[in-house]
């Protein structure tokens, strides 16, 4: 074959190699818009919330020398709904220690909220600006975090929990926190 | 673009929205008004398509427009507020990706081509023989052309 | 009964599909004439059948029949019936049938026109766009029928986004899927000629009128997308190089490329591999357009709800049709003979350049798309890629064809003379100078390169201006010569003169919007407010009840001084069902400029956010894009693309042709 022949090949080569990563994507079950967060591995924001209802603020001194997630959410927040089922289970069997942050949103409608889809936090935060959300990087409720015993960020999830992310990703991170 | 964020919005919750930049944003000193706009010209709406934050009118742009203008009122040079925004959101909040090793090709590649394509063409060109000047047809062409010119009136 | 008549109907058209394709495929080999005779019925059968099938479905729209899962997915009671109508392709599946329903049209056409065609020719055309119709058909009903019934049927549907309730969007997808689906034919065309092994100037003839249709369509479906964005968004962009627009870029992109590469191959037999390439890329981008972006696959905008079986599907349909056509090219593209030979400086050679242009243009929108999803893929960092790097990139790629597309019409074949086209080119020349010269006085310390984007598009005008009169021999011949040249010129080259003075227009307006002047500011009634040397004021505000929204309207008048221009009227709808609200927004123009209008969000307090913008010659964009498309109109009605003429001309294209265009 000469390379004039080889050179009539290139388009079919280059196609191909296209056509094996768009597999890769494909199969691998990857998600374009899953961004991760710029603040893995490093220290969690500082912040401090007003507390829902009159009770004492949130701040990052809470978490101190203790693995805590973090979820952000929202009354208005169709899919935050989605969720609670799964937050208020892993609430009852108390394996995490669960903070919420209500991004945007009003104390009464978050009370009213959490008392309708029921509440598995250990306390409440309230962002009415957003600003503490920005400051995690957060684009949209829900969104969870996992803060470690140093206070750094080691993972975020976008979106409603589902079963299988606390399967696959939570519970594993869960263990890997707990033993360092 | 819009579609992007209507969508996204059914996905993820977003506070309903208002029009892009709003006059009680805006800044009184014009010149740190155009230095905003131009830093959030830069900056990519998270939760759009390729819409910059100037220009979208998702509720988390309208806080980082905000936000941009607060830390320039309060000194911040151009660097430092974009540093400000890209330490929370990281590189990919900025329309310009970064020229870096990760991005060569991408940056490089427009001009590869087309200088590879301009060589090859060239080549192409180049290496069958020069032609002759034309040859002034002879009779029987010419009888041939006048045919066939006939034909087409 | 009636929507399970159109799924029959759909379901049969795929056995009637491969009839077309092995009729036409085994025929064509076996010179077998009336299994081809056989596959052109085919072609129109399988055209009745899918638009009985599409009729069903239009049906069940406008009678609302929300038993059918697609009608009550994207429907809704109060929906004027002018927007049931769009919704039937404002959906991923119905989507996919209007695809299809084109593709069998354009296969109908060509089996009705088939007459005049080489027989064998036209058995493999139809016998590979029956493959494709295979592919496509087997994709709607394995992974997206809309034919689906829903039980128990709800009282009312979800309604359509009300975003896409527009007259603008209404008929995007329409025209741009006649651009997208008319490239298989020249897709079509190119796989045959590979089986014949033969690309010749009448092979050429036969795919061009195909290849100008679908790229006049694409022309005019992107511009409307991008006149929807404009007025829709509430600031006036019209381009945002996101991945759907990217996608209908590509092919429209290679398109041009085609349609300038065919004419050398028509006129000197050269060049042939290449434009059979340029043919399958153009469809190939076409179906990327189509598929990989809408379906999500990629940038999963979920503009669609992505399945990933239709991902795999998908795939797999691009690796038959692409990969298998590239293979055969690979195979076969070698022994295709070059043909005449040309010096680089000669109409060739200028078209090449026009080719690599267009090509290293259509690669770099390419990379820039689907680069940041291959850097994460392999573990890179997450990117962005907006307007910045294309205009750093796709820009000043762009210019020097700006500049050539002058130049290129004014030289002959084979070997032309550049001091000679200069030297004819000298009135455009000197306009374009002052051009940039008064707007560079005008503009002092305004943006430099927009005004040498208006002296580009002087320059590309008054070129195409010359050409015209050059050929005309205007001013140097007498008039009754002037006349009789001008009725004698073929139509295709005014056509060329008309495309290129309508992208002249386009750049005009693009590069204007650097110009634009805004205010954003809060409004009561009765304010003043000064744009551009407009006064703008707001009269009144009042509600509207839409069928399926409500809206806020705002009454403004436009003067100039105490003289009125305009009454507008933006509005702010708020969609009960989808509790979204949308900005209507309101544009007074003159063609030359426009006035843009936006009402935003109320304070409370009785004022209100409004947004106007002064933007002179946008309309250029959307003109020119309308003069283009006009343009290949024109070049496609020339007598010499039309039936029968093709055969007898192919004998001429032997000879050295000179001075006429495409």
């Amino acid at each position: 074959m000469t390379w004039r022949r080889a050179l009539y090949l290139l388009p079919l080569v280059g196609f191909v190699a296209l056509a094996a990563y768009f597999f890769y994507g494909l199969s691998s079950g990857y998600n374009p818009e899953l961004l991760p967060s710029a603040l893995i591995d490093k220290p969690a924001p500082q912040f401090q919330l007003a507390g829902l209802n009159g009770a004492v603020p949130l701040t990052n001194q809470d978490f101190t020398g203790q693995v805590v997630f973090v979820n952000f959410f929202a009354s208005w927040c169709a899919p935050c709904r989605e969720e609670s089922p799964i937050l208020m289970d892993l609430a009852r069997r108390n394996v995490i220690q669960l903070y919420g942050i209500a991004y945007k949103d009003k104390p009464a409608d978050a009370t009213k909220y959490l008392k309708e889809y029921g509440d598995p936090y250990r306390r409440v935060g309230v962002d009415e600006t957003g600003r503490t959300a920005i400051n995690f990087g957060v684009y949209g409720v829900p969104e969870t975090y996992a803060i470690d015993r140093n206070g750094h960020i080691r993972w975020r999830f976008v979106g409603p929990l589902t079963p299988q992310a606390v399967q696959s990703q939570l519970m594993p991170l869960l263990k890997k926190l707990g033993a360092s | 673009m819009i579609r992007a964020v209507v969508v996204a919005a059914l996905l993820l919750g977003f506070v309903p929205a208002a029009l892009a930049v709003e006059p009680g944003e805006m800044l009184a000193n014009p010149q740190l008004e155009a230095r905003a706009e131009a830093i959030g010209k830069q900056l990519r709406c998270l939760v759009c398509q390729n819409e910059s934050i100037e220009d979208s009118n998702a509720d988390l742009a309208h806080d980082l427009r905000v936000l941009i203008r607060n830390r320039l009122t309060a000194g911040d040079t151009d660097a430092q507020a974009i540093k400000f925004v890209t330490d929370r959101y990281g590189d990919f909040v900025l329309l310009k990706p970064p020229v870096e090793p990760a991005t060569y090709v991408l940056w490089f590649s427009p001009f590869a081509i087309l200088t590879i394509g301009a060589l090859g063409a060239w080549l192409y060109i180049r290496h069958r023989r020069p032609v002759p000047p034309d040859e002034p047809l002879d009779l029987n062409q010419r009888r041939k052309l006048e045919r066939l010119l006939l034909e087409d009136q | 009964m009636i929507i399970e008549l159109g799924h029959f109907a759909l379901i049969l058209a795929l056995p009637v599909a491969v009839l077309q394709a092995g009729l036409g495929l085994a025929g064509a080999a076996r010179g077998d004439w009336n299994a081809m005779a056989a596959a052109r019925t085919a072609a129109l059968a399988q055209f009745i059948l899918i638009a009985l099938a599409f009729a069903t479905l239009v049906h069940a729209y406008v009678v609302s029949d929300f038993s059918v899962l697609n009608v009550a997915e994207n429907s809704s009671l109060q929906k004027p019936l002018f927007y049931k109508l769009t919704s039937v392709w404002g959906n991923h599946e119905g989507s996919m049938v209007l695809w299809v329903l084109i593709l069998s049209l354009y296969g109908a056409a060509v089996a009705w026109f088939g007459d005049a065609m080489p027989p064998r020719l036209c058995a493999r055309v139809l016998g590979v766009k029956g493959l494709v119709a295979i592919g496509f058909l087997l994709f709607i009903l394995f992974t997206s029928n809309p034919f689906l019934r829903l039980d128990p049927a709800p009282a009312n549907g979800q309604g359509l986004n009300p975003i896409l309730q527009d007259p603008g969007l209404a008929f995007h997808p329409p025209f741009l899927y006649l651009g997208y689906v008319g490239n298989a034919v020249a897709f079509a065309f190119a796989v045959a000629a590979l089986i014949e092994g033969r690309v010749d100037a009448t092979w050429a003839r036969w795919v061009r009128p195909w290849t100008l249709a679908s790229w006049c369509f694409l022309t005019v479906g992107i511009a409307m997308g991008s006149w929807w964005a404009y007025y829709t968004l509430g600031w006036g962009g019209w381009w945002f190089w996101d991945p759907v627009e990217n996608a209908s870029l590509m092919p429209w992109l290679a398109g041009t490329a085609l349609i300038h590469s065919s004419i050398v191959v028509e006129r000197r037999d050269t060049l042939k591999s290449w434009t059979v390439l340029l043919a399958i890329l153009t469809f190939s981008l076409s179906l990327v357009g189509t598929f990989l972006v809408r379906s999500g696959v990629l940038t999963s905008v979920h503009a669609f709800a992505l399945d990933p079986r239709r991902g795999v599907f998908i795939l797999a349909l691009l690796v038959v049709a692409i990969g298998g056509s590239l293979t055969l090219y690979a195979m076969r593209a070698p022994r295709l003979q070059p043909g005449g030979l040309f010096a680089p400086i000669s109409r060739e050679g200028a078209l090449v350049l026009n080719n690599v242009v267009l090509a290293a243009c259509c690669a770099t929108v390419f990379i820039g798309t689907l680069y940041p999803l291959f850097l994460d893929a392999v573990g890179g960092p997450k990117l962005s890629v907006g307007y910045p790097f294309f205009d750093r990139t796709f820009v000043p790629l762009v210019i020097p064809l700006l500049l050539a597309v002058g130049i290129g019409p004014l030289l002959a074949w084979k070997r032309g003379d550049l001091l000679g086209a200069l030297q004819r080119l000298w009135a455009a020349f000197a306009v374009a100078i002052v051009v940039v010269l008064i707007g560079l006085y005008v503009e002092r310390g305004g943006p430099v390169l927009a005004v040498l984007g208006l002296g580009l598009a002087a320059w590309m005008a008054m070129a195409a201006a010359v050409e015209v009169a050059d050929r005309v021999r205007l001013f140097r011949a007498p008039w009754p010569e002037v006349w009789r040249r001008a009725i004698n010129q073929p139509r295709a080259s005014y056509g060329m003169s008309l495309a290129h003075f309508g992208l002249a227009v386009t750049v005009a307006g693009i590069s204007a919007s650097a110009f634009q002047q805004q205010r954003i500011v809060m409004m009561h009634l009765g304010d003043q407010t000064q744009l551009a040397g407009y006064t703008l004021r707001f009269d009144g505000i009042g509600k509207h009840d839409g069928n399926n929204y409500t809206a806020d309207v705002a009454e403004f008048t436009l003067l100039d001084g105490s003289r009125v221009i305009a009454h507008l009227a933006p509005q702010r709808r708020f969609f009960p069902l989808q509790q979204q609200t949308v900005s209507k927004t309101s544009i007074h123009t003159n063609l030359l400029a426009d006035f843009y209008l936006a009402l935003g969000d109320p304070d409370g307090k009785g004022g209100w956010a409004v947004r106007a913008y002064w933007k002179p010659l946008v309309p250029f964009i959307w003109i020119g894009g309308v003069i283009m498309a006009f343009g290949g109109a024109v070049s496609l009605s020339d007598r010499r693309w039309r039936v029968g003429v093709a055969a007898r001309r192919a004998a001429r294209a032997a000879l050295p042709a000179r001075g006429s265009g495409a």
